[in-house]
């Protein structure tokens, strides 16, 4: 589904990503580890598309076509979503006014006619139910006002609503107490199928005892440098980062 | 994919065409060029009006040429030559119209193309309509069902003459002719409007409209309205603008009056979107227009709603006068300017009688070369005991080119008064942009989205079918226009 080649990318002068290699086929759930700095969000907004980047050399596939020259809403269109670090707030624009948007959108994108009230509506009941949103949040200002696991569990609401084919969780954990973050990661579960794919981004192992990963990747430097299965985020939680460094030094 | 986005936000400032900018070939005749005291005595006499309303006029003539034009708002034009406008134009004298079906054909075609089709209006069933054409008023819809209830919806010129008592007793009684320049010249000219009167206790079944036009070249529109709302009464009154579109710029210097009595509410609704001169900055409306309401009643209401997109410039206070006890002034405002528009606008609440409440909200949206200026004024008197003023002044900015800016001066006279101002100015976010794009949602409908999530506290106060109209407005007028 995605394949990143070599991929190297640089904010202004500054060179963040250094041949980042990763393969992700359906079915499948990556994570990636790493320290602060390493550039893994910034893996994740680039696949996204967020502007300030440049990509200076590698591929991007995704269902193999090329994606680097596209903007981030044909990405999305694609199949393509983002669940943010930090989700941003639209003052008066309700979160059911903001999917019923990204939803006919895309639509229009694929020429089908605009979702209609009833089925969206009843859509919009199940998909809440997925991470315990109540009706309420959803007639609010999208994220304005809302605590930090109410935004997470709004982002995996609208990855529900969108049923994107990648879906790329940015440190969804972060800040999220272990109630929040079992309502976020059981919302991520019920959506895992044979057809789509999810790859984690996480600073702790935490997350990953809930979202179980197929493969767990470690990303150092602006790329990644180890793979495992689950085992080696375990590994990595006893023994830190100190210890893939050290192993890199030894080469 | 680097600054993608920026580029196709920058690229054109507009290129959206002004749909209204078309005119009507209808057979007119002119006042001569120019303004002297014969073009109003030639302006009376065209309108057959009584001694009276002539000689209100001709004391505002010679009060407005002892008069200079005002300098302190924040906007830039040449001089107007006022000798170079023709103060009078109007469609060859017709009989008397009884339905829509004997409107000229050509301003029915008008009607069609501004999307005011009669078909429409009478599907709807809730809007009665006076449209006014230059200086003339061109038929009043629903006039006979609104009689029954005794409310009288009306022409001006129709009004000084059925009605004179109502009109001599009310007109100039909240905007005197020597307020400012322009509402003298306005007196002096004045050639059409609309009137209403709501009887006491009535309740006025549908909303009562006005659309405005100005047509024939190098005319200046100078309407007047009129609106009276008796003891226990509610009217909510909505008025349309648009221009043809031309090189030079053309002068709009309204007046509106409103008097609400005892417990009476009246609710008045704008959306205003005169031609805005092109994208280099060229032609346009200079709209200088006086709108001021007096709460004369005990726990009278009024509440000015509107959304201004259109003019090349905009000078523009809607005004409450809160003077009956308990009442109530409110002012919700959308500005949008584009381009070289210049907007200066704002509201003025002053609280006299005791209890007083007034709530303003208002959202100006820069973009391109433009500038968006908020004044206001809110002002406590020594005997309004209890009075209570909240004020949230929001500013959007697009791009790099363009300004916004508050003025806001508040007077409180009255130990006992509470006055809140909240203020804020905004860039729409990169961050906010990339993640509706994220979701699939384009630069454009993202626009379009944050935009109308910023106006919502406003569009929520205008009636159903105005709110969808102010949108699209939005919309057009902001077209590729955010960096």
């Amino acid at each position: 589904m995605l394949e990143v080649k070599n991929l190297h990318a640089r904010i202004e002068e500054k060179e963040i990503l250094k041949g980042l290699n990763i393969k992700v086929n359906k079915g499948e759930v990556h994570a990636i580890m790493g320290p602060n700095g390493t550039g893994k969000s910034t893996f994740a907004s680039i696949l996204a598309g967020k502007d300030g980047y440049e990509i200076t050399e590698g591929e991007m596939l995704f269902e193999g076509q090329e994606i680097s020259e596209m903007d981030p809403s044909e990405r999305a269109h694609l199949g393509m979503f983002l669940a943010f670090q930090y989700p941003v707030e639209i003052p008066g624009v309700s979160t059911t006014n903001f999917m019923k948007a990204a939803i006919n959108e895309k639509r229009k994108a694929h020429g089908q006619a605009p979702i209609e009230a009833k089925a969206f509506l009843e859509m919009m009941k199940e998909k809440s139910k997925i991470v315990e949103l109540n009706k309420e949040f959803l007639t609010r200002s999208i994220n304005e006002g809302f605590s930090g696991g109410e935004k997470k569990r709004n982002e995996i609401f609208q990855m529900a609503m969108l049923e994107p084919k990648l879906c790329v969780l940015d440190e969804t954990d972060s800040g999220l107490d272990i109630d929040a973050l079992r309502i976020v990661a059981n919302g991520v579960n019920s959506l895992r199928n044979s057809e789509n794919a999810f790859l984690v981004i996480t600073h702790y192992q935490r997350l990953l005892d809930y979202i179980v990963p197929d493969f767990v990747h470690i990303m150092y430097d602006g790329k990644i440098v180890k793979t495992g299965d689950k085992s080696l985020a375990l590994e990595l939680e006893k023994k830190g980062y100190d210890w893939v460094k050290s192993e890199l030094a030894q080469g | 994919m680097e600054n993608q986005s920026e580029d196709i936000l920058l690229v054109k400032t507009s290129e959206t065409e002004y749909k209204y900018g078309f005119t009507t070939d209808v057979e007119q005749e002119y006042a001569e060029i120019g303004l002297s005291e014969d073009i109003v005595r030639f302006i009376s006499a065209k309108k057959n009006e009584p001694e009276w309303m002539l000689e209100w006029r001709l004391k505002a003539y010679q009060q407005w040429l002892k008069m200079a034009e005002p300098d302190w708002a924040k906007l830039g034009f040449p001089k107007i030559d006022f000798q170079s406008i023709i103060y009078y134009a109007a469609t060859k004298k017709k009989p008397k119209l009884n339905s829509l079906d004997e409107v000229d054909p050509e301003i029915r075609k008008t009607w069609d193309k501004l999307g005011i089709s009669a078909m429409e209006q009478n599907k709807l069933g809730n809007v009665a309509m006076d449209f006014v054409m230059d200086s003339e008023s061109v038929f009043t819809s629903f006039k006979e069902e609104l009689n029954k209830k005794g409310i009288i919806f009306c022409s001006i010129s129709e009004a000084i003459q059925e009605h004179g008592d109502l009109v001599k007793q009310y007109i100039g009684s909240v905007v005197p002719p020597r307020d400012n320049f322009y509402s003298a010249l306005n007196s002096a000219v004045f050639s059409d409007g609309s009137f209403v009167y709501i009887p006491k206790g009535v309740r006025c079944p549908m909303e009562l409209s006005t659309y405005f036009r100005i047509n024939a070249e190098n005319t200046g529109q100078f309407e007047r309205t009129l609106i009276i709302a008796d003891d226990d009464s509610y009217v909510s009154y909505l008025e349309g603008c648009t221009a043809p579109q031309r090189d030079e710029n053309q002068l709009h210097a309204a007046v509106v009056e409103l008097v609400a009595h005892d417990r009476a509410e009246i609710k008045y609704s704008t959306v205003q979107n005169w031609y805005p001169g092109d994208e280099n900055g060229k032609g346009g409306v200079y709209n200088f227009v006086t709108k001021r309401g007096i709460c004369q009643g005990y726990k009278s209401k009024i509440s000015w709603t509107q959304v201004e997109t259109g003019s090349a410039i905009t000078w523009k206070y809607p005004s409450c006068i809160l003077k009956g006890d308990y009442s109530i002034g409110e002012f919700y405002s959308v500005a949008v300017t584009n381009n070289y528009q210049q907007a200066d606008t704002g509201t003025k609440m002053v609280h006299i009688g005791k209890n007083t409440r007034s709530r303003i909200v208002s959202k100006g949206i820069s973009a391109g070369k433009s500038q968006n200026a908020y004044r206001g004024l809110v002002q406590i008197q020594p005997n309004a005991d209890n009075s209570y003023n909240f004020s949230q002044c929001d500013s959007m900015l697009m791009g790099g080119e363009c300004g916004a800016h508050t003025f806001p001066y508040i007077e409180i006279k009255n130990q006992t008064g509470k006055v809140e101002h909240e203020a804020s100015t905004s860039k729409i976010g990169e961050d906010q942009l990339f993640y509706c794009n994220q979701r699939g949602i384009g630069a454009e409908e993202a626009v379009h989205l944050i935009v109308n999530g910023f106006c919502k506290e406003v569009f929520k106060e205008l009636p159903m079918e105005f709110a969808v109209e102010a949108q699209k407005l939005l919309e057009i007028t902001l077209e590729n226009s955010v960096g």
